[in-house]
């Protein structure tokens, strides 16, 4: 192994997508990474190579991921990384990157990618960029999305090609740029890792779009068995067991139509939780909740929407007496169609609803209910 | 056996956010506060000192007026507390700071049976990474996202939350744990600890204090030793502004099932 320079950016080259597993089972975020960075290394010139560690027998997961655009795959077995350790993983990822060098990292922003990128990133002494929602290369493509995604006027934009990086003028056409949002949404930040090398980011699950998956590319991928060296000695840390949440939780993120509720039925929970399922129900959707809702125990933890919740982007988001804290837009304000039913006309939801009913929704619930199920009953 | 925790003041966000026509934020404007998640890392150590009664030290790297937010904190009952201050560590990112605070609390001193608690994440940048880089600057093991801690003599063992269940994990201190709200309920000031905490030990930790640790060298502090820099910060556009449907009855919900309809929504 040739002497591992962090500064010496023009030896590193590719993307890597660190794969996430547990119990052998591929994350969501996988998919959506590897789709994500698929764009990001063409736009770098270079190929895109997905990290897998797991226990033995994991390789065989490996065209799975290669599908989604994945040039190779590179496979870390070893018995010692069956289950998830902060120190086992990144032992094996840092040990990888200084061998080959990859230009970006990107890790799902998943409990554990958020415990394992911010790791790695100080053990390679690099930037890591946390819980990014946009992600870019090619300037004129990241100045493209700024004249949608910001209020900066032209000028800015334009100037946005060099950066001033140590008192030097730095050109940026060759660094990741990634995007994330600060104080729950209102202001954005864009983040460079000018200096060092590997860039790595988290990025938000939920946000980049799967692509289609592409058979000749799972079977054209070069498979790549890294030699992992790995013993008890690594581990300070020591897994007892690992317990999946006994109920089903709700997965919002994967949803196409959720009704959220809020502080709005605080005066009679059952029945607008009950009103909430059941037109969550007639649009196949799920049921979500505000950060009131959750910290009431009106809904377990995994209904939440919103910053500290989940992130999401359905077709159809239905707002249900919630009046629209920053907190919560943050998690649902890029579905493809809002709704907001609020007691209160100046509720800040309404400001990105597509459509809003000033009334209570005690009331409206059942009638667009009853308005739903009549449409369905005349087709 | 001491507890340190590692605390952040942060701008209130459940209120009016202030933005600069620059687009950074305009702190001045805004309240600070004591980062959420934080106050239950006060908590989970306020805990550990009733059970074992040990020493509990807070620590915050900060402007000078944080010594306040200290001062709250061992109102709480934190027994001492450590500003680290100074121009020199301004400008930092998650990099650079958690190597300021790692070197400030070797400088404090860790002993082989100490426990470092942190937040889960600060609500102002929402990065959850300065625990972790706490931990591997300090060559010791650290479990994130903690749900439930248990001690029983230098073995800790944590629920360590995820989105879909947890993992029951052990470690030997010293070792450094970051913490969910879901932890604990966390304590109130007492009359007489807010009386109290005007008597107990602050330290304040400025560049002249650190810079003969080792993980404090000009490469990776501040601005300069930051892996990261901030090309632009922006606001984003306020989405246009939708339809009303005036009336809440049964001919505007009619209306809105229409229009779900015709956009193939209703199945």
């Amino acid at each position: 192994m040739s002497e591992y320079n962090n500064k010496d950016l023009a030896a590193f080259k590719d993307v890597w997508v660190f794969c996430e597993q547990r119990q052998g089972n591929l994350m969501p975020t996988d998919f959506e990474l590897i789709s994500e960075a698929r764009r990001l290394a063409d736009e770098l010139g270079c190929k895109l190579y997905g990290l897998l560690l797991g226990g033995e027998g994991i390789g065989a997961k490996a065209k799975e991921l290669a599908g989604f655009g994945a040039d190779g795959i590179i496979v870390c077995e070893h018995p010692l990384l069956e289950t998830y350790t902060t120190d086992g993983y990144t032992k094996v990822i840092v040990d990888t990157v200084k061998e080959r060098k990859p230009e970006v990292v990107l890790f799902g922003a998943t409990n554990i990618g958020r415990d394992l990128g911010p790791r790695c990133a100080a053990r390679l002494h690099t930037g890591l960029c946390a819980d990014c929602t946009h992600l870019d290369v090619d300037v004129p493509g990241y100045q493209q999305f700024l004249r949608g995604a910001s209020t900066l006027d032209e000028a800015r934009i334009g100037g946005l090609d060099t950066a001033l990086v140590m008192g030097q003028k730095h050109d940026v056409s060759h660094d990741l740029k990634m995007t994330r949002p600060a104080f729950g949404g209102h202001l954005m930040a864009t983040i460079i890792c000018p200096r060092f090398r590997p860039a790595m980011a988290t990025v938000r699950p939920g946000v980049m779009k799967k692509a289609p998956f592409d058979e000749a590319k799972a079977n054209a991928a070069e498979i790549i068995k890294e030699n992992v060296v790995l013993a008890e000695s690594d581990f300070e840390t020591k897994v007892l067991s690992v317990e999946k949440a006994a109920k089903k939780l709700v997965d919002l993120v994967g949803a196409e139509y959720i009704v959220s509720v809020g502080r709005g039925i605080a005066k009679d929970v059952d029945l607008g939780i009950k009103l909430g399922q059941q037109l969550a129900d007639e649009l196949h959707g799920v049921l979500g909740g505000s950060r009131v809702v959750i910290d009431s125990g009106w809904l377990s933890a995994d209904h939440q929407v919103g910053q500290t919740g989940k992130t999401v982007h359905p077709k159809v988001y239905v707002a249900l007496g919630i009046s629209g804290a920053i907190q919560h837009k943050a998690g649902m304000q890029d579905s493809e169609m809002i709704i907001a039913v609020n007691t209160n006309p100046s509720a800040p939801m309404f400001e990105i609803a597509d459509y809003g009913i000033v009334g209570d929704l005690f009331k409206v619930t059942p009638m667009l209910i009853e308005a739903i199920r009549e449409i369905k009953a005349n087709k | 056996m001491k507890i340190i925790v590692c605390v952040k003041q942060v701008p209130d966000t459940s209120g009016k956010v202030a933005v600069k026509p620059d687009g950074t934020l305009d702190r001045a404007s805004m309240l600070t506060i004591i980062n959420p998640d934080d106050v239950n890392a006060v908590e989970a150590a306020l805990a550990l000192k009733d059970e074992y009664g040990c020493k509990t030290v807070v620590v915050t790297m900060g402007p000078p007026p944080a010594e306040k937010m200290l001062r709250t904190i061992m109102a709480m009952g934190i027994d001492e507390g450590i500003l680290i201050s100074g121009r020199e560590f301004g400008g930092s990112d998650t990099y650079a700071t958690s190597q300021i605070i790692a070197a400030g609390l070797v400088h404090l001193g860790i002993d082989d049976d100490d426990i470092i608690i942190c937040g889960r994440q600060a609500i102002d940048g929402d990065t959850a990474q300065v625990g972790p880089q706490i931990a591997e600057k300090l060559g010791i093991p650290q479990i994130s996202y903690a749900g439930d801690i248990k001690k029983e003599g230098n073995t800790i063992t944590v629920k360590r939350m995820l989105e879909d269940g947890y993992m029951m994990i052990q470690m030997k201190t010293p070792c450094l744990i970051t913490c969910v709200k879901e932890l604990n309920q966390p304590r109130y000031m007492s009359t007489y600890g807010i009386f109290e905490a005007y008597q107990k030990p602050l330290a304040v930790y400025d560049y002249n204090t650190l810079k003969d640790e080792p993980l404090i060298d000009p490469e990776t502090i501040g601005l300069q030793g930051s892996p990261t820099n901030i090309l632009v910060s922006f606001t984003p556009p306020l989405k246009g502004a939708g339809t009303i449907l005036e009336g809440a009855d049964m001919n505007t919900c009619k209306t809105l099932a229409k229009i779900l309809d015709d956009k193939h929504i209703i199945r």
